[in-house]
């Protein structure tokens, strides 16, 4: 049976870990690469780098972390921030990166999606849709970090962009993030249903049951977390082991 | 014993290359047949259409060089569209020929409610042989990741090694033929357990 993914997500700016990541056990927690390979031990099912600063000098940087994970880490890997271009896509494809995160470039030219899932293949090309409820069950999509509305509904825009050949939705709560007060199940449900590609819940996660609630009521194909996988309040194990009591299909820890 | 990687020109390359360094290897890239050389097994990986590495595979005098390589079943490892390949056919191209060195067509899943395509993602693949030369020391029901709409049917169930359901749909996962083996799922994006078949490959 299809495993449900566990995903944590890694904010990167200039080759370095921001928001901080608190592994005990790890020299330098701000490396990038080296949180990568913990959470490559700890059998997390895949990895996001999320390059928040997104300069064109970051980004050969970012190509740079890129490459030294991949040759460590045997585990599928997303880069997203600050892609722009196909051939912006190709440098992180090429450096070892298995999928590629838009979101503002997206939204200001769909046809980016189009010409990425010709280039490369659907199963490359992640769209990423920051969402702010706006009213009984309708949300609108938000770029720059929630502050600028661009006037597209988040569920049609994500029947649109997979349309055009995405291979998978990330869907960010705005309004959960940050809170850990747990995910936006209506949000995802909605989202979830109205597309036929995966979707990875984002925002909110406080607590392990949170995860389980948005995987099963709000229909999330994968949980994407941060702070509550850094901060070693759960390993990815446990989160795997509390799935499995509560009956969500996850890849066993081997 | 040295390894090979095809490269059609369509695909990345980057991290079946890394998994078998990872293994001690040090992986020649092969563009065209006289790059060969002294390799003893060849690895195809591949995310792409079935029509477009075909055609790239023909262009470049692979396709009937790897049809006589797997003819001598000499140690072949397909991944993704290089296990597609090796059937007679796909609904991905239906005017494209395989290499049609196992009989059987490659299918696209048909649509179910809920159900998402691609199937991506994390998924057990039971075995259906025990332990063969490859598969072996996997345990029961290995977790492998997917990433695919089209899957082989082969026409020979002797080829199969292991089956993988998706939905209410199950597919042939990998197969199993002399010193062929061939496989829907990315070992090379699936951790130990990935590696672990791979380093049976070099094995044999």
């Amino acid at each position: 049976m299809l495993a449900k993914r566990i995903i944590p997500c890694l904010d990167v700016t200039d080759g370095r870990v921001v928001k901080g990541v608190n592994f005990v056990d790890l020299i330098d927690a701000g490396d990038p690469v080296e949180c990568a390979i913990a959470y490559n031990l700890q059998q997390a099912d895949e990895l996001v780098f999320l390059d928040i600063t997104a300069s064109s000098d970051n980004r050969n940087t970012m190509v740079d972390v890129v490459r030294r994970t991949a040759e460590k880490c045997f585990i599928p890997l997303t880069v997203g921030g600050g892609i722009r271009s196909v051939e912006n896509m190709r440098e992180m494809l090429l450096a070892g990166a298995d999928k590629v995160g838009v979101n503002t470039s997206a939204v200001t030219n769909p046809s980016l999606v189009d010409a990425g899932a010709k280039a490369f293949g659907s199963q490359c090309i992640v769209v990423a849709i920051d969402a702010k409820r706006e009213g009984p069950g309708k949300w609108g999509v938000y770029t720059h970090g929630g502050r600028k509305p661009v006037g597209l509904d988040a569920v049609e825009w994500a029947k649109e962009v997979w349309r055009r050949g995405a291979g998978e939705i990330l869907l960010t709560s705005m309004d959960s993030d940050g809170t850990q007060a747990g995910y936006d199940i209506e949000l995802t449900a909605a989202v979830s249903s109205a597309i036929g590609i995966p979707v990875i819940a984002s925002g909110g996660a406080g607590n392990l049951d949170h995860m389980v609630d948005v995987l099963d009521a709000g229909k999330a194909d994968a949980v994407l977390a941060a702070s509550i996988f850094h901060f070693k309040k759960h390993t990815i194990a446990e989160a795997k082991q509390h799935f499995a009591e509560r009956g969500v299909p996850v890849r066993p820890y081997v | 014993m040295k390894t090979g990687i095809i490269d059609y020109g369509g695909g990345n390359l980057r991290s079946v290359a890394n998994a078998l360094r990872s293994l001690g290897q040090d992986p020649v890239i092969i563009a065209s047949p006289e790059q060969v050389g002294d390799v003893t097994h060849l690895l195809l990986p591949g995310q792409g259409e079935f029509g477009d590495t075909m055609r790239r595979l023909e262009e470049r005098g692979l396709a009937s060089f790897l049809k006589n390589w797997i003819g001598e079943d000499r140690p072949y490892f397909g991944i993704c569209v290089g296990y597609q390949i090796l059937f007679d056919n796909s609904e991905e191209a239906p005017e494209v020929c395989g290499l049609g060195v196992l009989p059987g067509t490659v299918r696209r899943f048909h649509d179910e409610p809920g159900l998402k395509i691609p199937h991506m993602g994390w998924n057990s693949a039971a075995g259906t042989r025990g332990d063969t030369r490859v598969w072996q020391g996997l345990g029961a029901d290995p977790y492998f990741y997917y990433i695919h709409s089209y899957f082989p049917e082969p026409a020979a169930p002797d080829d199969i090694v292991a089956r993988t359901t998706y939905g209410t749909q199950t597919f042939a996962g990998a197969v199993e033929r002399g010193n062929l083996f061939a496989c829907q799922f990315h070992p090379e994006k699936s951790q130990e357990t990935g590696l672990r078949l791979i380093r049976n490959f070099l094995g044999i």
